[in-house]
């Protein structure tokens, strides 16, 4: 692992010991895991390339203990590393040797079920599925379907503003929540929101959903429930180039048309998903679509008929309408067995993140398999073709000598394609410390300094989840520090009134 | 009376920002000015326009992106986008009714640093939610981004959340990226007649509680309703429910919604042309605009209030309010947002309007009062010690010497 992290502090490390001792006293009974076999599970998240040990695993069950072990820390300078269900796919959660590992995983409460204010108020670590589970019976649901669903957290989705195939249309997880609870560094407990829709002040909220949980820890979420549509159908489409599956996309969205979830897979990830759960897809093709619509039904039928004759109209070499939910459900299996599906064909494959404006997709796929021939590593696409959101897939072989970091290594080059052809780093699977080091790929130094400044705002100590987000780490005062040049800058030559 | 610069282009921006850092000096941040008389009054050494940093730098509606420089008339992005079919789904509010201003003014950079939205907000947000990157010049006199230009993106700090509704006291704007949306096909509203508040908010939650994708639900009490439209409007109370999207969608929901509805009251349908302008009546409160018959529009400075709260609590808090005082109300957002006009008082309402809140959550915000009672009162929800002091941090992040619009949030930030 060639990751830089802060550097250990020794003293720190030095009062072990003392500091265990000090938060048993705070939670109380096996809520501290101090003996290095258990705290193996909390070594690393969903990126297990990295792994650490953190120094002692604390899983507080109240917000007063969040609290105490929060100020603990804070008046003792020692890091802290929050933790949901450990399902980041950026090592959001990866441990610190120094450093606290806070899982939240007891507060797996729903507290409050408010479905006249269509709304519902939940501990962090309740998962994302439970929420839904918890309000079908009366038709509802909470949008955000990132697809760790059953396992990841509710915090969590906090931390990263997860989103999933359904976003385009119903947002991200930024746009589904109503209030928080938050417990800064300090230990200082901080109610933000409510009930209503939008702040009374600075949209705290706002900032703290994908803080990547460097700013605070959250410990009641009230999130927004939506009532189900209806009726779904997709269309499964295939293509003979990506170029005209690109030109679909446009002509379905240059029609009005926002779908529910539109998906698109390459050759390789659509033979790797057809192997292994004989969706039906065809294998003829270089590029798939998946299109779902939702809403009443006649809208739907409306709306699928229009898309079949888009599709013809982009040339297309396939097209299935679902005829049930049965096969609605088998289109999206492929899909959503596509990362399984080509583990089963490689040893190890890397997931990537990238988002591009939609019309760049036929360049960067062309650029991505030339850097597949260059780095020797066969690469398998699928994406989120509504909102450009890329996930590539690079097949490697972890016992091979060099192959990780040459897997790295193309990763970074995609991630750098797709903020050069005007995209960005991550669109939901966060920075965490997997393109920490690419940030400056994207941003200025000013652009980095002022969100550091924000976070010192948040924690004045840089103690919370350090080593994350950003690839250089400033002292507060250093950040805060300004040069004014008192009366020696000239009115500037602007027209004046 | 200050100083007016008007920056030619974002170097501009920073060169004042930074003469003012160096003098020792404050500065108002103006685009139209639509909205100036909101928060508490500004009493600043120089005035920074930012009007003529206009054009829109990008338009890509199949990517449902549009990115433009801030002082972009708003008037002008909606027509481009109305052109190509889209729209800004937020439903930006025209705040020149009930301040008094000129219809139509007010840019892009205004509608995001007052995170204003619409009826629609219940369905498709506010600003914040369509606000996907930005360049501005912080009160350090630095010119720094964030965000990107697509749709989905979550690289660093979402500082466009925080920026939204920071009423320009965190950093001067420049240029700005927003989603943009389809304009739906057709729309129409199912009228319930005569319904009581409480009532009227029971409609509301069983019609969001439904499918049909509501995307506007008001409740206009007798005497308020007559203020926007002639014919059965006029007879009494008005609550509102608006279906937007394909033909042949609508149609479907609204036989759905009547069945649902009719168990309320009397029902009546406004077709697209007249559901249009009843919606837009609703977002820009005509019902509480400003007397024009005065010579002087801008006399007009009843005191009036945006409140906040849980949708089920809002008839219940609009109750509250009328037991203390001579309070006009209407509701949006199925009850969660309520208009109240109050009669001029030296508070302007502000104790019975907090006290309402404070028992069933929310936040209050004085929309419209005298400049005086602006200055002595909390203007924006007052905020309890921690949040107060976090607020106050996160200010001098990106602000420390106070800079910029120092005071029209609260005093102190």
């Amino acid at each position: 692992m060639s990751l830089a992290m802060p550097a250990p502090d020794q003293a720190v490390l030095a009062r072990r010991e003392r500091i265990v001792a000090a938060l048993r006293a705070i939670v109380p009974g096996e809520g501290v895991i101090a003996a290095e076999r258990e705290m193996r599970p909390y070594e690393s998240d969903g990126l297990t390339a990295y792994r650490q040990l953190p120094m002692v695993v604390v899983l507080p069950e109240t917000t007063a203990q969040v609290s105490r072990v929060l100020a603990f820390c804070h008046a003792e300078g020692i890091k802290v590393v929050p933790r949901g269900a450990g399902t980041s796919l950026s090592g959001g959660a990866l441990p610190l040797t120094d450093g606290v590992l806070l899982g939240m995983a007891k507060f797996n409460r729903i507290r409050e079920i408010d479905l006249a204010n269509r709304l519902a108020v939940v501990e962090p670590g309740v998962t994302n599925l439970a929420v839904t589970e918890a309000v079908e019976h009366a038709g509802f649901y909470y949008a955000p379907d990132p697809s760790s669903q059953i396992a990841c957290t509710i915090g969590g989705n906090v931390a990263e503003n997860s989103g999933g195939v359904h976003c385009l249309k119903y947002g991200m997880t930024t746009n589904n929540l109503l209030g928080c609870e938050l417990v800064l560094m300090t230990g200082e407990v901080v109610r933000v929101g409510g009930k209503h829709l939008d702040a009374g002040g600075y949209d705290l909220l706002g900032i703290i959903t994908g803080s990547e949980g460097l700013l605070g820890v959250v410990t009641e979420i009230t999130v927004r429930l939506l009532k189900k549509p209806d009726c779904a159908r997709a269309v499964l489409v295939g293509f003979a180039s990506s170029e005209d599956a690109g030109e679909c996309v446009a002509k379905i969205i240059g029609a009005g048309i926002i779908p529910g979830g539109m998906e698109m897979m390459d050759r390789p990830a659509i033979h790797a998903a057809e192997q292994f759960v004989h969706a039906g897809y065809p294998l003829d093709v270089e590029a798939l679509l998946i299109v779902e619509v939702d809403g009443p039904r006649a809208e739907v039928d409306h709306l699928i008929a229009r898309i079949e004759a888009i599709a013809r109209s982009c040339r297309a070499s396939t097209c299935r309408v679902s005829a049930s939910e049965q096969e609605r459900l088998l289109f999206w299996a492929g899909r959503k067995a596509a990362f399984p599906a080509v583990g089963r064909i490689s040893p190890d494959y890397y997931c990537m993140d990238g988002t591009i404006p939609r019309a760049r997709l036929p360049q960067v796929l062309k650029r991505m398999r030339e850097l597949s021939e260059t780095y020797g590593l066969a690469i398998a696409n699928v994406f989120h073709a509504g909102d450009g959101n890329l996930h590539p897939l690079i097949l490697y072989d972890a016992n091979k000598p060099g192959e990780l970091e040459r897997t790295e290594k193309f990763g970074a080059d995609i991630l750098r394609l797709c903020v050069e052809v005007g995209g960005v780093l991550t669109g939901e699977h966060g920075v965490g410390v997997e393109k920490r080091d690419l940030m400056p790929a994207m941003f200025s130094e000013a652009d980095l300094k002022q969100q550091q400044r924000l976070k010192c705002a948040f924690d004045d100590k840089g103690l919370l989840n350090p080593g994350k987000v950003f690839p250089t780490l400033h002292r507060c005062a250093e950040l805060g520090r300004m040069h004014v040049h008192a009366g020696r800058v000239a009115f500037p030559d602007i027209p004046r009134f | 009376m200050a100083d007016t610069v008007q920056p030619r282009d974002a170097r501009d921006v920073e060169a004042a920002v930074q003469w003012a850092l160096a003098e020792g000096k404050t500065v108002e941040i103006v685009g139209h000015g639509s909205k100036r008389a909101i928060g508490r009054p500004a009493q600043t050494d120089l005035t920074l326009d930012l009007s003529a940093l206009t054009g829109v730098t990008l338009y890509e509606p199949e990517e449902l992106v549009l990115s433009a420089k801030a002082g972009t008339p708003l008037a002008e992005i909606e027509a481009l986008l109305a052109a190509n079919g889209q729209q800004l789904a937020f439903e930006p509010m025209d705040y020149a009714g009930i301040l008094g201003g000129v219809a139509g003014r007010g840019t892009i950079g205004g509608a995001l640093a007052a995170n204003v939205s619409g009826p629609r907000r219940i369905k498709a947000g506010a600003g914040r939610d369509h606000f996907l990157g930005f360049s501005a010049v912080s009160g350090r006199g630095e010119t720094f981004k964030s965000g990107g230009r697509v749709v989905k993106n979550v690289t660093g700090y979402d500082l466009c959340k925080l920026i939204a509704g920071s009423w320009g006291t965190l950093a001067a704007m420049t240029e700005v990226t927003i989603k943009v949306l389809p304009r739906p096909e057709t729309e129409q509203t199912l009228l319930i007649l005569g319904l009581e508040p409480a009532r009227a908010v029971e409609a509301m939650t069983c019609a969001m509680g439904s499918s049909c994708d509501v995307s506007g639900a008001a409740h206009l009490p007798a005497g308020v309703a007559g203020r926007i439209a002639a014919d059965e409007i006029a007879a009494g109370a008005v609550t509102a429910l608006r279906l937007e999207g394909f033909s042949p969608s609508v149609a479907e929901r609204a036989r759905t919604l009547e069945a649902l509805m009719k168990p309320f009251g009397e029902l009546a349908t406004a077709e697209a042309p007249r559901s249009r302008a009843f919606w837009t009546a609703v977002r820009d409160v005509i019902p509480f605009a400003a007397d024009r018959s005065n010579l002087s529009p801008l006399q007009d400075e009843r005191p009036l209030w945006r409140v906040s709260t849980a949708p089920s609590r809002g008839a219940e808090l609009a109750a509250m309010i009328a037991k203390g005082a001579q309070a006009q109300t209407f509701y949006d957002w199925a009850g969660g947002l309520i208009w109240v006009a109050l009669g001029a008082s030296d508070d302007a309402g502000a104790a019975l309007v907090r006290r309402a809140v404070a028992a069933t959550g929310g936040h209050a915000t004085l929309i419209r009062a005298p400049a005086s009672v602006r200055a002595a009162i909390d203007v924006f929800a007052p905020q309890d010690g921690a949040v107060a002091a976090l607020t106050k941090r996160v200010k001098e992040s990106f602000d420390p010497k106070g800079v910029l619009n120092p005071g029209r949030m609260w005093a102190g930030v």
